[in-house]
């Protein structure tokens, strides 16, 4: 940036100011969400005085640690079988050509663009029949849960993790596998000792990627969730139609906390790899 | 020497969809040889080079390597290496492990992988620089770790492609000294890309000369830039002045002026040629100093640059432009712009080729 003009004078007050102010617009709600999570008063508006009993209130609650524990099962399961699907669909289109190849590339990114909805009510529709299909087939008994819901976030992840993976094997001069080959490798140990190291700040972005979306959905899981299943936002959203209580604050901040730790953490990898490349 | 080619190339042909990048070439390599393959870019070169090391396959053709078909065997199978153009270094490794690399692939032991590593390090001058990473390293650097990364593997033939297209002048020349020396060491093949024909004159043994995925001329350095087998080849190597005529009889060729100069060839009479005169072959005299043997054109002196260690002179006569080299010696004399000469030369200075 050293070829940017230093502001001066009202511009410079002017890009301070909003700077400022866009920080006050993220951070001010996050403040406020913090600090009345530890509010004593049910009612969520009104400061009441320091207490921990919300966050009391959701470990002790059967229901919410359900909720949680389903959210964390389902975010892991879809994020590791994504981020396998996704790799290997990324590597496919980058580095093979085959028929069929646009049009695959194509649909790989639909689940980004379609609207969340309509991918819920798409997922419900294929589950209502692929249930009964192999149902009928395998004479078993498969119902909507977390089966579902973890297929349907490995749908979409699928296609978030391929474009992480991909934007970085892109990036990557295709001559270090040449090299790799050229000097006795197999083309799998060639793609274990070298592009797989240049391409794991993707796959680990990309997992982080897959992970928060898995942790966030509702839309999708509330539509595939069926009975007995919750997700933690899931969960969340249903407590907002019996009145809300700071409860809500004390697990939004919990998720919150938690997103950050998942975002910290990938920053924390990047220094270390980025402090090996020197 | 062995007497089995190195490489050994018999009508290879490489098609990309609707190009042709290599076009039936013939081509023998012999062990120990310092080979270069010079064209400009977009002729052939890489394209010729990653057949031989297995990156592509050829369309037609056959490839021996040692007397051995390796037409469609995949690198990792063929007994040799490429240093690549911009050396394609793996980032991710330090320099012991780029270099260690091919060993460890070859299931040598991690510890005698890398102590044959730190030796070949040694060899190529980068001692000490074991641990860095190859973005911590200059293009010279990067340039003998991706030498001492192919050469550890004990290569018969060592492929690379414009190796040192990427350095400046100074340590290009250092390091076209370290190829030669590294070269006879080994007692390998080299085999050499590159666009500049400079490069490849003084360090080849012999030089193929390509252009639109054909070869033109495969010779000893001398022959290419005394006996160019065609116009292409006597531009493309040092400068030239090519002279448009038509053969008279076996030494004497009737310019596009209607002068008749003295030039042996061996083509036909009244072919269309063009006489090759070297810029540093021609002689600059006074008109009507007297002339004697040779050939002669006039002309008029149209500028003069100044090298430094010569001067060129732009001629310009009647029917074309030529170029004449005159060494910076003490007594030169000097031609003003502007003043009328004679551009001799000795019919052993010339070449005929095809027009
Ligand atoms: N993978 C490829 N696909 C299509 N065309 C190619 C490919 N590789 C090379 N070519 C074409 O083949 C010709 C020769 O290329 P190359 O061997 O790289 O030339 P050089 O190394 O002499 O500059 C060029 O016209 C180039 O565009
Ligand atoms: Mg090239």
């Amino acid at each position: 940036m050293s070829s940017a003009v230093t502001p001066r004078g009202w511009t410079k007050f002017g890009l301070h100011l909003n700077g400022w102010l866009v920080y006050l617009f993220f951070y001010a709600p996050i403040v406020l969400l913090v600090i009345f999570s530890f509010s004593a008063s049910r009612n969520v508006g009104t400061w009441g005085g320091w207490t921990f009993e919300w966050y009391g209130e959701f470990a002790g609650t059967q229901n919410a640690r359900n909720a949680l524990e389903a959210s964390l099962k389902i975010a892991i399961i879809s994020t590791v079988i994504s981020v396998v699907l996704g790799t290997m669909a990324a590597l496919a289109l980058e580095r093979f050509t085959f028929r069929g190849k646009q049009v695959f590339d194509g649909l790989l990114y639909l689940p980004i663009i379609i609207p969340d909805v309509t991918m819920a009510v798409m997922m419900l529709l294929f589950f209502a029949e692929f249930f009964d299909v192999i149902n009928a087939v395998f004479g078993i008994q498969m119902r909507k849960g977390f089966n579902s819901i973890v297929l349907s976030h490995i749908a979409f992840n699928i296609s978030f993790v391929s474009v992480v993976v991909r934007a970085r094997l892109a990036g990557m001069d295709t001559k270090l596998e040449e090299a790799a080959l050229d000097l006795y490798a197999t083309r799998w140990k060639a793609f274990r000792y070298v592009t797989f190291p240049q391409i794991v700040p993707g796959i680990a972005g990309g997992a982080l990627l897959a992970i928060t979306l898995s942790l966030d959905d509702v839309v999708i899981t509330q539509f595939v969730a069926g009975p007995g299943w919750t997700t933690l936002p899931v969960y969340v959203f249903g407590l907002i139609r019996k009145g809300v209580t700071p409860l809500i604050n004390a697990i939004s901040v919990v998720m919150l906390v938690g997103s950050m730790s998942l975002v910290a953490l990938s920053l924390v990898a990047e220094r270390v790899r980025g402090g090996e490349h020197g | 020497m062995n007497s089995t080619p190195a490489v050994d190339i018999k009508g290879i042909t490489k098609r990309f969809g609707d190009v042709v990048a290599v076009d039936n070439i013939d081509l023998e390599i012999a062990d120990g040889e310092f080979f270069a393959m010079l064209g400009p870019s977009g002729c052939g070169k890489t394209t010729t080079l990653r057949m031989i090391a297995g990156l592509d396959f050829p369309t037609t053709g056959s490839l021996k390597i040692f007397g051995e078909e390796v037409g469609t065997l995949p690198p990792n199978k063929r007994p040799v290496n490429t240093v690549f153009q911009n050396y394609a270094l793996f980032p991710h490794l330090n320099v012991i492990d780029n270099v260690a690399f091919g060993l460890r692939m070859q299931g040598v032991a991690k510890a005698g992988a890398r102590k044959q590593a730190v030796e070949m390090i040694e060899l190529v001058h980068l001692g000490g620089l074991e641990n860095r990473k190859a973005s911590q390293m200059s293009g010279g650097q990067q340039q003998r770790v991706a030498l001492a990364r192919a050469l550890v593997n004990h290569p018969k033939v060592l492929l690379l492609d414009e190796p040192l297209g990427a350095l400046d002048l100074k340590l290009r020349q250092e390091m076209q000294g370290e190829l030669k020396r590294l070269q006879k060491e080994l007692g390998i093949s080299f085999v050499f890309v590159t666009h500049d024909q400079e490069e490849a004159l003084t360090m080849s043994d012999r030089i193929a000369v390509m252009d639109e995925g054909k070869l033109l001329q495969v010779a000893k350095p001398e022959e290419i830039y005394e006996r160019p087998a065609n116009r292409f080849v006597a531009d493309f190597i040092g400068q030239t002045n090519l002279l448009d005529g038509t053969v008279e009889d076996a030494s004497t060729v009737c310019l596009a002026n209607g002068a008749r100069v003295r030039a042996k060839s061996s083509f036909p009479v009244g072919e269309k040629v063009a006489v090759s005169l070297r810029p540093e072959r021609a002689q600059i005299a006074q008109r009507d100093d007297a002339v004697d043997g040779g050939s002669a054109v006039d002309g008029v002196v149209e500028s003069v640059t100044y090298l430094g260690n010569a001067r060129v002179y732009g001629i310009k006569l009647d029917w074309m432009d030529l170029e004449v080299r005159e060494e910076n010696r003490p007594g030169a004399t000097l031609h003003e712009p502007g003043s009328q000469v004679t551009i001799a030369w000795d019919s052993e200075a010339v070449s005929v080729v095809a027009g």
